[in-house]
């Protein structure tokens, strides 16, 4: 039976299965592409740091937003102090990950896209198949493993910039102590909180990863199957995100 | 060999041969399935049934493992290059050496440099993808394809889009390819003049099937229409200059009614 018949629940376990073959084929590939060691910092390079500015960017204004909404929620209950565990609970276990993985879809999610996209739609990748190399070896599982690397250092340079941000808006502009800024994050903060958020960016990053290279290597060769499938990734992977966000909470709210 | 895609016949009956060691070209409007039948010989597609031989080895019961070992042997040139974009032509020739090979660097170098010699591209070593031309890049591609030497090279309509100079130096490179290197060549083009000069068997495809075989000047004098249609440049024969459709009286009738 082809695609074009199935039903949409039939059409999108299909699609879930392919998916799951192909991070099968790109694992299966991982130690391989690991031995081209260039390959892979090349692509936490592209990934991580050309993603750098506007994560920190990002995470500096979020972090100053929830200075500010911290500080005007406490404040009615004369615990202004406490403004320090609003930020930080709410970067290192929610926003830090969530708006990373969200700005990784759309910075270097695209570019993943689009790059094996084109390279599929120039021959690029056939051209390699006939020299028999796997393009799954040297395009794509350097790709995937760079991506699923540099979301969670991200997701941290996030949530530390956003810190920060707080702290110049509730200590520098709302006059919050900073001794107790910081001492009485330091108390509240729990090390399963760090580690929520990041168990939530490891799986942000897998996904995302995974959505890109995915949608990439099967975009169909040309400027509108390349453009659709760029739009395919920043769609999955947002909704995808929020989706895991959602069911790992759920699972660490259960567990608490 | 017989092969379909979505029940449509692209070939049906095709009996073809290339000799070791000569330039064999594939020719025929487009649209007759040439660069299919380049997929077929290099197992990018497998026969719906017959057989395609290279080397003696059934393609299409290659596992993938053999079919990799099989291309290793095979040099490819693609219609528009396809050089990798991302790293430079020096880096580009040298792709399938360090994919393969665990040679030092510095045979490497002498072996890139002797490729890029040969087509007369040494100089542009460092240049990237996109500082090439249409005939520089193919001929970069042309080094990336020998650099491992091949016993076949296949060219996938290696004129296109060619000034008369860089279709000339394409030309020449693929004869002196196969003369000094002893490489089977096997090049599809609908370029009958290039062909001519460099071809020593010729086939002509038509509708799936051979419908003439023989040298160039063979082929120049045969009396079968769909050859002297083709041969000749000729709008209208075998190959219709109108794509099928309705009555046109009846056609124009209707869309002012």
């Amino acid at each position: 039976m082809s695609a074009g018949v199935d039903s949409i629940p039939v059409a999108a376990i299909r699609r879930v299965g392919a998916v799951g073959v192909f991070l099968g084929q790109i694992l299966a590939r991982i130690p391989a592409s690991l031995g081209k060691p260039s390959l892979l910092i090349a692509q936490i390079y592209n990934a991580g740091a050309r993603s750098l500015v506007i994560v920190m960017m990002s995470g500096l204004f979020v972090g100053m937003v929830l200075g500010l909404q911290g500080f005007n929620l406490l404040q009615r209950f004369g615990s202004a102090d406490q403004v320090g565990v609003a930020v930080a609970l709410g970067l290192l276990k929610e926003l830090g990950p969530v708006v990373t993985a969200l700005l990784f879809a759309g910075r270097a999610g695209t570019s993943l896209t689009s790059e094996i996209g084109l390279m599929k739609a120039t021959d690029q990748l056939t051209a390699m198949q006939m020299m028999a190399v796997d393009p799954v070896r040297y395009v794509v599982a350097p790709r995937f493993l760079g991506g699923f690397i540099a979301l969670p250092l991200l997701a941290a340079m996030f949530s530390i910039v956003g810190l920060y941000g707080g702290q110049l808006i509730a200590v520098a502009q709302m006059g919050v102590d900073s001794g107790a800024y910081w001492s009485n994050m330091q108390n509240a903060v729990a090390l399963r909180d760090v580690s929520e958020g990041v168990w939530k960016s490891v799986a942000f990053g897998l996904a995302c990863s995974l959505v890109a290279v995915y949608e990439g290597f099967h975009a169909a060769p040309t400027a509108e199957g390349v453009g659709l499938a760029t739009t395919r990734t920043v769609v999955v992977s947002s909704v995808l995100v929020l989706l895991i966000d959602f069911l790992l909470t759920a699972a660490f709210f259960t567990n608490s | 060999m017989v092969y379909r895609i979505g029940g449509r016949a692209i070939f049906d009956g095709l009996d073809i041969t290339a000799r070791r060691g000569r330039i064999t070209a594939f020719m025929g409007p487009s649209g007759t399935g040439k660069t299919t039948l380049l997929r077929l010989i290099t197992g990018q597609v497998r026969a719906e049934r017959g057989s395609v031989k290279v080397f003696g080895e059934e393609v299409s019961t290659l596992s993938r493992k053999q079919l990799f070992a099989l291309r290793q042997r095979m040099g490819m040139l693609f219609q528009n290059g396809a050089l990798l974009t991302d790293i430079d032509v020096y880096e580009n020739v040298a792709f399938p050496l360090r994919a393969h090979t665990k040679l030092p660097e510095s045979l490497i170098r002498q072996l890139v440099l002797t490729k890029l010699h040969a087509v007369g591209l040494r100089g542009a070593a460092r240049l990237t993808p996109a500082e090439l031309s249409g005939g520089m890049a193919r001929r970069v591609a042309l080094a990336r394809a020998i650099v491992m030497d091949p016993d076949i090279l296949i060219y996938d309509e290696p004129f296109v889009g060619l000034d008369p100079i860089s279709m000339g130096v394409i030309c020449r490179l693929i004869q002196q390819m196969n003369e000094a290197l002893g490489i089977t060549s096997i090049v599809v083009s609908h370029d009958v003049q290039e062909l001519a000069e460099i071809a020593d068997d010729s086939f002509l495809l038509s509708q799936g099937k051979v419908v003439a075989k023989g040298t160039p000047e063979e082929l120049s004098h045969s009396q079968l229409e769909e050859v002297r249609q083709f041969m000749g440049g000729l709008a209208d024969g075998p190959v219709p200059f109108h794509y099928p459709a309705p009555d046109y009286r009846t056609q124009l009738l209707e869309e002012t009614a």
